[in-house]
């Protein structure tokens, strides 16, 4: 296959509090042949703090960057994280359905933004251009005890305007590529329910209540853990985990996993290179049931086999009670 | 709600203001209540949104700048992505939110100052500098030990980086808020 190429812009949160997320997403798509140039001196893309003072001000915080990766001479930028993605389209969007505002933006940076480069999230380029067909192909572990409630978070396809993937009210990318590498996805109704991430600090208890439907939702839809395609989302569900349990006292115990860890766990990666150890909530109990595809097969034959014993004894059992 | 009367109380230029900087027409509203039904925040909210919406159309500035629910809203786009004429209603309360910080009308004031604090840390370094930030935020705030609980469990993941990654462009970035703040003096 062909390999590809993107520029990669991890954002700020990558680089601290979801350094597995970082960690992850590169091993899958290197493992997915897919070639990753960073923005040489990115800055911090503005995020929601910047959209309360001004959004050309917002837009131009995030447009240094695109003018940065404009230059590289790659059309393509991915982002994990949807904040940043979200920044990145809505100045992209903003500056070119409108030229004073344009023009405004570009008076704020020093190398003007052109409008040459299309933002996508990881999630979608593994979903959309490499497809779920290649995803599946590098496959060899099977995670027999995981059951996953796909999380995708407030913004990461909404609104569909700026978003321009996958449906603004089920969403089903993350579900089908977690599915394609054979892991149990559950039927999950609270996909895009805003856990409150972004106001983790100053409104403690609001976010902590709202974080607590979005675990007990999981819970309820048969799902023994939460994959995640936002830091924030992450370190909110995960981190707070304790905080909701002495605030509602629940004991709730969800690990809080990337999806890329558990697309990188299917492709026979350690949970250490994989950062898993660096979850707060352990999801050592649940990866413990690891085995290769062939063993999956294996145990799988191995029961059909039993089964099958199993239901000819029976029939014996049942010919000889006639007998006698 | 109380009694409004709209003879008197009516800012037309401010339903004006908010029209032209959201690019939103408010007037397309017909109260249907979608928004609301939708709203994880709504409970918190002194005003659900779709009555921010109602505030909007007849014009009631202080009411909506001194509202709680603008500061609250997390634009998490569900009102956006379900109103059934189109309006980029998270889009409008963005527009409050910064139209009441222009005009020094804060309700919670922990809010801004916590996006305050990310901003001057992104000026400064370039790059988010997490604790740095956080710090700063509890000091700044007086929750000294808000989320103080959490820290240790963090940092035994060494997630946690006492010293900013400060960027070679970071005066660039700096550049960005000055020329911001520039323009803005120069418009008033
Ligand atoms: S969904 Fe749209 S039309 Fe309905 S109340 Fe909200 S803003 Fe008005
Ligand atoms: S964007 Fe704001 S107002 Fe709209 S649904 Fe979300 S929290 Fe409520």
């Amino acid at each position: 296959m062909a390999e590809r190429e993107y520029a990669y812009y991890s954002g700020c949160s990558l680089e601290g509090t979801a350094v597995e997320y970082d960690m992850s997403m590169k091993l899958v798509l290197e493992a997915l042949d897919v070639n990753l140039k960073e923005p040489e001196d990115w800055s911090c893309c503005g995020s929601t703090p910047a959209h309360t003072v001004d959004h050309v001000l917002a837009a131009a915080l995030a447009a240094r960057n695109l003018s940065i990766i404009e230059k590289m001479g790659t059309d393509t930028v991915t982002v994990p994280c949807p904040s940043c993605l979200s920044a990145f389209k809505r100045a992209h969007l903003g500056m070119a359905g409108d030229a004073s505002f344009k023009d405004q933006v570009n008076d704020l940076i020093d190398e003007p933004y052109n409008g040459g480069v299309i933002s996508k999230s990881t999630l979608q380029i593994m979903y959309e251009d490499i497809g779920l067909e290649e995803v599946a192909k590098k496959v060899t572990h099977a995670l027999p005890d995981l059951v996953v409630a796909p999380y995708y978070g407030c913004i990461l396809t909404r609104p569909p305007e700026i978003a321009q993937f996958d449906d603004p009210e089920n969403p089903v990318s993350m579900d089908k590529i977690l599915e394609a590498v054979g892991v149990k996805v559950s039927s999950f109704v609270f996909k895009l329910e805003c856990c409150g991430a972004a106001f983790g600090v100053p409104k403690r208890d609001m976010v902590n209540r709202l974080t607590a439907k979005v675990l007990s939702m999981a819970l309820d839809s048969g799902a023994n853990c939460i994959a995640v395609a936002c830091p924030l989302c992450q370190q909110n569900l995960d981190l707070r985990q304790s905080q909701v349990n002495a605030l509602m006292g629940t004991n709730y115990n969800i690990p809080i996993l990337y999806f890329s860890q558990i697309v990188g766990l299917t492709y026979g990666l350690t949970p250490k290179e994989l950062g898993i150890d660096k979850l707060i909530v352990s999801a050592d109990d649940l990866i413990r049931s690891r085995i290769t595809v062939e063993e999956l097969a294996q145990n799988k034959a191995a029961a059909e086999a039993e089964e099958k014993a199993r239901k000819a004894k029976q029939k014996e059992d049942k010919t000889k009670t006639e007998e006698t | 709600m109380d009694v409004i009367n709209l003879t008197k109380s009516t800012d037309w230029n401010f339903i004006e203001e908010v029209s032209k900087e959201s690019g939103q027409n408010p007037s397309l509203c017909y109260q249907c209540g979608n928004c609301t039904a939708g709203c994880p925040y709504t409970n918190y909210f002194d005003f659900p949104v779709s009555q921010i919406m109602r505030l909007l159309q007849s014009g009631q500035k202080d009411t909506i700048l001194s509202s709680k629910a603008i500061w609250l809203c997390a634009t998490c786009e569900t009102c956006t992505t379900r109103c059934p004429c189109e309006i980029d209603v998270a889009n409008v309360m963005d527009t409050l939110r910064i139209i009441a910080r222009r005009e020094n009308k804060v309700s919670e004031k922990d809010i801004k100052l916590f996006y305050d604090t990310f901003l001057a840390s992104m000026k400064q370094h370039g790059r988010l500098f997490e604790v740095g930030t956080l710090m700063a935020y509890n000091l700044k705030s007086g929750h000294f030990f808000a989320d103080a609980e959490l820290g240790p469990k963090v940092m035994e993941k060494g997630k946690i980086h006492f010293f900013p990654n400060n960027i070679k462009g970071r005066d660039k970035v700096a550049k960005i808020f000055t020329r911001f703040q520039e323009k803005a003096k120069k418009h008033g």
